[in-house]
C-alpha cells in the first residue's frame, strides 16, 4: 500500500464552540477519487479548507506528504469587474512557462480562450480555466470544490469525466466535493457522506443501501439512486468492480432518457 | 546647477515635480485600491494621517515619519479589529475614520504653541512644497515602486484569488500588511499635495479612469499614472490662471479626465 498523501486524524474544526467537522478521519493515495458529499452545512468546504491549510483545525491533525503540490480548483472565480485580465494572463500567474500554460488549457478544452478576457467567460468556461490553472502545476492532489457548478448536465458527465481521466495521467488523487449525486456515484472510486462526522463512507454502489445515507438524504434521493445502481450493477458485474468510462457515458444515456 | 536652480527654485516649478511624483506612486497604488474594493479604507488611513501630525508634534519626530507611524498603526488595528468580527468593516472603518481625524483636531488645540496651516492640511498646500518635501516625494516613490515591482505577482494573485493564492504558497496576509506600509507612505507624502480630505480621490479617480481603457492590470496602472500626471499638471494650470486652491483643482482636473473618457472611450474590455 502507498503512502497515503494526506491523512486526516481525528479532525475537528469549530465555529463558536459548535464542531462543523467533527473527528473525520480520511487517508488519500495517488489513484484515489474522493468524492464528498453531505447536506447543506455539513462541513465539507471547512473539510476540504483544512486539507489546504487555508483552515486551522481546532483539534486533530493533517498530516500532508512530503513537498506535496496541491492543485485547488475552487468553487468560484469571482473576478472584481474592475480588474482587466486575460486567460492568458490568468494562467502565467502560476509561475509556470508559456507552454506548460498552454499545454494545461490544451487538455481541459479552453486553449482557444487564451486570449479572451476572464470576464467574458462562460461558468463552464470559468471551471475549466481554473482546473488547467491547477493542472499547470502537476499536482499531486487535486482538491475541487463543486468542480461542476454552473455547468450544463451535458458538460457535467464530460468534466467529471476529465477530472478521472486527469487522475490517470497525473497518478494523483483527487478529493471533490459534489452535490451531483447521480453523476458522482458513477465517476468517483470512494463516497464519503459527511454530516459534521464521516455518516458513512464507501463505493458508491453499497452506500446507497446504507441506513445512514438513507437518513441523511431521505429515501426518495436513496430510491431513485438504487433503481439507477440496479442498472449500473450489470455493468459493474460485466466488467468486474472498477468503474470504467463506458459506465459514465452509460449514466449520461441515463440521465437524458 | 543654474539650470536646477532656475527649476527648482520657482515654486511653481516645485510644486509641478512634486505633484507628478506622487502621481507616479498614486496610480499603481490606486489600482490596488479600486481592485480590492478598499476605498473607504483609504480614506480611515488619511484621516489619521491628521492625527499623526499633533503625535509627531507631541513626540518631535518629523512630521512624515509621525504620519507613517501613526497609518501603520491604525491599519494594523483595522485588520486585527475586522478579524473578530464585532462590527462590519464599513463600520468600523468609519468608527476609526472619523474618531481619528477629531482626536487629531482636539489635541491639536491644545497645543497653542504649534501653530499649523489647518486648510493646508485637509486641502493640500502644494504651492508650498519645499526641496526637503520634493526629496521626500522622490524617496518614497522609489522605495514604493521597488517594493511593488518585488511582490507583483503575489500582490495581484492575491488579490484575483485569495484562497488560490494561499494554497499557491503565496504569503497572503504578509503582502497584506505589505501593502499596507505602502499606503501609509503614499499618503503621508500625498497629504502635502492634496491634503487628508483629498487623497482617497487621487488614488481611485486616475486608476478609474484607466480601467475604461486598459486590457491587462499593467497597463491598467501605467494608464493610471498617466491620467494622474495630466490632473496634477491641469489641476496646477488651473489654479496658476484662475488663483484657485491647488489640492482641490487637480482633483477636478482628475473628476473632468474621467467624465470625458467615460463619456467617449469604448469600453477596452469588461
Amino acid at each position: 500500500m502507498p503512502d497515503a498523501l494526506v491523512r486526516l486524524h481525528q479532525l475537528t474544526v469549530q465555529f463558536d464552540d459548535r464542531p462543523v467537522v467533527d473527528r473525520v478521519e480520511m487517508a488519500v493515495r495517488r489513484g484515489d477519487i474522493i468524492t464528498i458529499i453531505g447536506p447543506n452545512g455539513a462541513g465539507k468546504t471547512t473539510l476540504i479548507k483544512a486539507v489546504l491549510g487555508i483552515q486551522k483545525p481546532s483539534s486533530g491533525k493533517v498530516s500532508l506528504a512530503n513537498s506535496l503540490v496541491i492543485g485547488y480548483v475552487p468553487q468560484h472565480l469571482s473576478l472584481e469587474a474592475t480588474l482587466p485580465l486575460s486567460v492568458r494572463r490568468f494562467m502565467l500567474l502560476s509561475g509556470r512557462s508559456d507552454a506548460e500554460c498552454e499545454a494545461a488549457l490544451e487538455r481541459t478544452g479552453v486553449r482557444h480562450l487564451l486570449d479572451a478576457s476572464v470576464h467574458h467567460l462562460s461558468g463552464g468556461e470559468k471551471q475549466r480555466l481554473l482546473l488547467a490553472r491547477a493542472l499547470a502545476r502537476r499536482p499531486d492532489l487535486l482538491v475541487l470544490d463543486e468542480p461542476a457548478q454552473g455547468v450544463d448536465i451535458n458538460g457535467q458527465a464530460a468534466l467529471y469525466d476529465l477530472i478521472r481521466q486527469l487522475r490517470d495521467e497525473l497518478n494523483c488523487g483527487v478529493i471533490m466535493i459534489s452535490h451531483d449525486l447521480h453523476l458522482v456515484m458513477a465517476a468517483t472510486d470512494k463516497v464519503i457522506c459527511l454530516n459534521q462526522h464521516v455518516c458513512c463512507s464507501g463505493y458508491p454502489a453499497d452506500i446507497s443501501h446504507d441506513p445512514a445515507f438513507i437518513e441523511t438524504f431521505g429515501h426518495q434521493v436513496a430510491e431513485s439512486l438504487a433503481v439507477y445502481h440496479h442498472n449500473h450493477n450489470h455493468r459493474h458485474n460485466l466488467h468486474g468492480d472498477v468503474v470504467t468510462s463506458t459506465d459514465v457515458q452509460g449514466a449520461c444515456d441515463h440521465e437524458h432518457h | 546647477m543654474s539650470i536646477i536652480d532656475s527649476v527648482l527654485g520657482d515654486f511653481f516649478w516645485r510644486a509641478l515635480l512634486g505633484g507628478l511624483g506622487v502621481a507616479l506612486v498614486a496610480g499603481p497604488l490606486g489600482c490596488f485600491v479600486v481592485w480590492r474594493r478598499m476605498a473607504y479604507f483609504g480614506d480611515t488611513l488619511a484621516h489619521s494621517a491628521l492625527l499623526g501630525i499633533t503625535l509627531s508634534f507631541l513626540i518631535s519626530v518629523p512630521m512624515n515619519l509621525g504620519v507613517v507611524i501613526t497609518c501603520v498603526t491604525i491599519a494594523v488595528a483595522l485588520v486585527l479589529l475586522s478579524r473578530t468580527r464585532a462590527l462590519a468593516t464599513d463600520t468600523l472603518l468609519g468608527i476609526l475614520a472619523h474618531s481619528a481625524l477629531a482626536i487629531g483636531l482636539v489635541s491639536l488645540s491644545f497645543m497653542p504653541d504649534v501653530r499649523v496651516d489647518l486648510t493646508g492640511l485637509l486641502f493640500g498646500d502644494l504651492l508650498a512644497m519645499s526641496r526637503q518635501d520634493l526629496l521626500w516625494i522622490y524617496g518614497g516613490a522609489a522605495f514604493v515602486l521597488t517594493l511593488l515591482a518585488i511582490l507583483w505577482r503575489g500582490l495581484l494573485m492575491s488579490t484575483i484569488h485569495e484562497e488560490l493564492a494561499r494554497v499557491e504558497g503565496i504569503p497572503v496576509e504578509r503582502l497584506r500588511l505589505a501593502l499596507m506600509l505602502m499606503f501609509s507612505l503614499v499618503i503621508a507624502v500625498a497629504m502635502k499635495i492634496v491634503g487628508v480630505l483629498l487623497i482617497t480621490a487621487l488614488l481611485i479617480i486616475p486608476a478609474a479612469t484607466a480601467r475604461r481603457l486598459a486590457r491587462n492590470p499593467e497597463h491598467m496602472m501605467a494608464l493610471a499614472v498617466v491620467f494622474g500626471f495630466i490632473a496634477v499638471t491641469g489641476g496646477l494650470t488651473l489654479s496658476w490662471h484662475l488663483d484657485s486652491p491647488a489640492g482641490p483643482s487637480v482633483v477636478v482636473t482628475a473628476f473632468l479626465a474621467f467624465l470625458l473618457v467615460y463619456g467617449t472611450a469604448r469600453n477596452a474590455s469588461r
